[in-house]
């Protein structure tokens, strides 16, 4: 191979335009809470030797332009699991999504080739800020040359011109003097401005839909406050959708305008997050609440769920809560609960509210 | 970072005038070596005379010091053989056995970059698999029977390439594959627990949420990463090869320094054995200097920490 088919061949050197200053930010009018986003019960296990594991098991909603959904739950109830899903990226070899449907602007991506999803979804539609901000930058790359990754990837510039372009992106993100500090790597970086970078990353080919996976469990809760307004911005910057998966509570409550709530692979309830909070519907759902301790009431015991979460390889017949629910009927052991339209915008899975 | 080269080269000196005061101390553990020279009557006369005329009646640490200013002058007397300076005849076969070394490295990383990276890619599958087999053959074979069997076949047999000697690329290739055979196994293994480790970290998991196809991630972000340990094992063996390569070279008839030194030491030749243990000092302190600075080029966290 000659020495310019190789070059070729490392560099794909398809150019697209960017998008336009108009196109990111369109008039700032109210779309309707439809479109963007559409999660059809989407069901991704995981094949493992022990046993099949229903890591996202049924799970539907939907997320407008500039809308923020927050996913809660407890760890394993397969938030993340979602969030992978949408991208295409369950962990291989053992991860498989074996159902349903995720339409990105009306387009289908599952069953999307490998290689379609690489060159224009992940990272081009819908692009992930990961949880750790210390293990999510490759140590021996500059960060100028790992946020203009995805920027010659995508073929919006080449070489140098992409690295202008990520000087602009560590710009937007608030890393100062970014033309120098784009010259550093990672370790030469704090906690906070590193995830700063991850989100320019995320954010350099404008996403249509932002997923952050726990991007702030890893940072001081100073950081975290900037780093959430920050975010912020940038959704209103970008036009993006939010999918911010979380187990942070106040977080969830400060950032999103509805929540999803889900156990053992399914949403139980999801809700307008006032509505969520002022009045939870599902029992899981009043049970997390509860057990959050606020301020101004000292001494008084947190209230705990009883019993253990289950085992994902073996969950439990019927609604996979009913042995930690106080509600629980014979029918919650028999059958699942179908999800219900509740008062207002909310939907819930639970027998109670049938 | 300068001061860690400091530090280096200090340990680097270090290192050799403990191989210069091995070499010392052997010699004079070998026996008198004016019994060896003077005649079975000599007169214990002689033997003084002998003895003041080669400064080896003198206390031996101050011999020691005679015999280091010497040494740092490249001084390690003549050959016994060749009546000539022994560290000049080494030094004239130094670029033979370079070339050999150089040679066997670049075969041993052709065969080991690719092998250990689509293993650690392909998992189990079926290069995975040619490769642990080629692994064990590399680690049990000795080199200079892979020499002898490829002069066999491919020199004596199918008479495709020269089987000894120095002279164009041609002559090159067999010793080349004879030296490098060896550390091709551990090359790939390394590589590929390394490539494994890297394939599943967190940032390769970010590099993939953002859409790098699969060939940028693995050759360019993720190798990059993975020569930091090879780097070390390319070290150890170069200097190796530069130090043991005599054994290919006396199966090839190869004229680079291990052989001298192996014909010097058959014609108690002892300045040249001398100088060539001190060369092999110098040799392994300098590549292992150019490893440790080499590091920093690859990994910005040792260049700056």
């Amino acid at each position: 191979m000659s020495a310019a088919k190789l070059l070729a061949w490392l560099r794909p050197s398809k150019r697209r335009e960017r998008p336009t200053a108009r196109e990111m930010q369109p008039d700032r009018v109210a779309e309707p809470r439809t479109g963007r986003l559409e999660v059809r019960d989407l069901k991704t296990h995981l094949f493992l030797k022990r046993g099949v594991l229903k890591a996202v098991d049924g799970v539907s909603f939907d997320l407008a332009a500039r809308e923020t959904l927050g996913l809660i739950g407890e760890s394993g109830s397969g938030k993340t699991m979602t969030g992978l899903s949408l991208l295409g990226l369950p962990p291989k070899p053992a991860g498989r999504i074996v159902e349903g449907s995720v339409k990105l602007d009306g387009r289908e991506l599952v069953g999307l080739p490998e290689d379609v999803l690489v060159d224009e979804v992940r990272g081009r539609q819908i692009a992930m800020i990961s949880q750790d901000p210390m293990t999510s930058l490759n140590p021996v790359f500059t960060v100028g040359a790992q946020v203009a990754a995805p920027i010659r990837a995508h073929g919006l510039a080449q070489a140098s011109a992409a690295l202008g372009m990520a000087v602009d992106e560590l710009d937007r993100v608030r890393v100062p003097s970014a033309r120098e500090r784009a010259r550093d790597f990672p370790h030469q970086f704090s906690g906070g401005m590193r995830q700063r970078v991850v989100a320019a990353m995320a954010i350099a080919c404008r996403p249509r839909l932002l997923i952050a996976d726990e991007p702030t469990s890893a940072l001081d809760v100073t950081i975290q406050v900037q780093f959430m307004d920050l975010i912020e911005r940038l959704q209103d910057e970008t036009d993006a959708a939010l999918l911010f998966i979380t187990h942070d509570l106040g977080v969830a409550a400060s950032l999103c305008h509805r929540i999803a709530v889900m156990y053992a692979g399914r949403i139980v309830e999801l809700a307008d997050a006032t509505e969520l909070y002022a009045a939870p519907k599902h029992p899981y759902s009043q049970g997390l609440l509860a057990s959050v301790p606020k301020l101004g009431r000292r001494g008084e015991r947190l209230t705990a769920i009883p019993g253990n979460p289950p085992n994902p390889l073996d969950l439990p017949s019927g609604c996979a809560f009913h042995p930690c629910c106080p509600h629980a009927t014979e029918q919650c052991r028999r059958e699942a609960p179908p999800t219900v339209a509740v008062d207002g915008s909310g939907e819930v899975a639970c027998w109670l509210h049938v | 970072m300068s001061g860690y080269i400091a530090r280096r080269l200090l340990q680097g000196v270090v290192a050799i005038v403990g191989a210069l005061l091995i070499v010392f101390v052997a010699q004079r553990l070998s026996g008198d070596p004016v019994a060896l020279m003077l005649p079975m009557d000599a007169t214990e006369e002689d033997f003084a005379a002998m003895r003041q005329a080669l400064g080896l009646d003198r206390p031996l640490p101050a011999q020691f010091v005679v015999f280091i200013a010497n040494a740092v002058q490249g001084d390690f007397g003549d050959s016994y053989q060749w009546q000539a300076p022994a560290m000049a005849l080494l030094l004239e076969r130094l670029p033979a056995t370079l070339e050999l070394a150089l040679a066997g490295l670049v075969f041993a990383l052709l065969l080991a970059v690719p092998l250990g990276v689509i293993s650690a890619v392909h998992r189990g599958g079926v290069v995975d698999r040619v490769a642990k087999i080629f692994a064990m053959l590399g680690q049990a074979v000795p080199g200079f029977w892979i020499g002898l069997l490829l002069i066999l076949f491919i020199a004596v047999e199918l008479q495709w390439l020269p089987a000894f000697g120095r002279g164009g690329l041609a002559n090159l290739v067999l010793p080349a594959i004879a030296l490098g055979w060896y550390p091709v196994a551990a090359m790939t293994r390394t590589l590929r627990s390394s490539m494994l480790d890297i394939l599943d970290s967190d940032y390769v998991r970010m590099e993939r949420a953002i859409g790098l196809p699969e060939r940028w991630i693995v050759w360019r972000f993720a190798l990059r990463n993975a020569f930091v340990p090879l780097v070390t094992m390319i070290g150890v063996y170069f200097a190796n090869m530069l130090g043991g390569a005599f054994v290919i070279e006396v199966v090839f008839a190869w004229p680079g320094v291990g052989r001298a030194v192996v014909d010097a030491v058959f014609a108690r030749d002892f300045p040249v054995v001398q100088a060539g243990v001190v060369l092999a000092a110098v040799v392994f302190v300098v590549v292992n200097l150019i490893v440790d600075l080499s590091y920093g080029f690859i990994d910005p966290r040792i260049r700056h920490g």
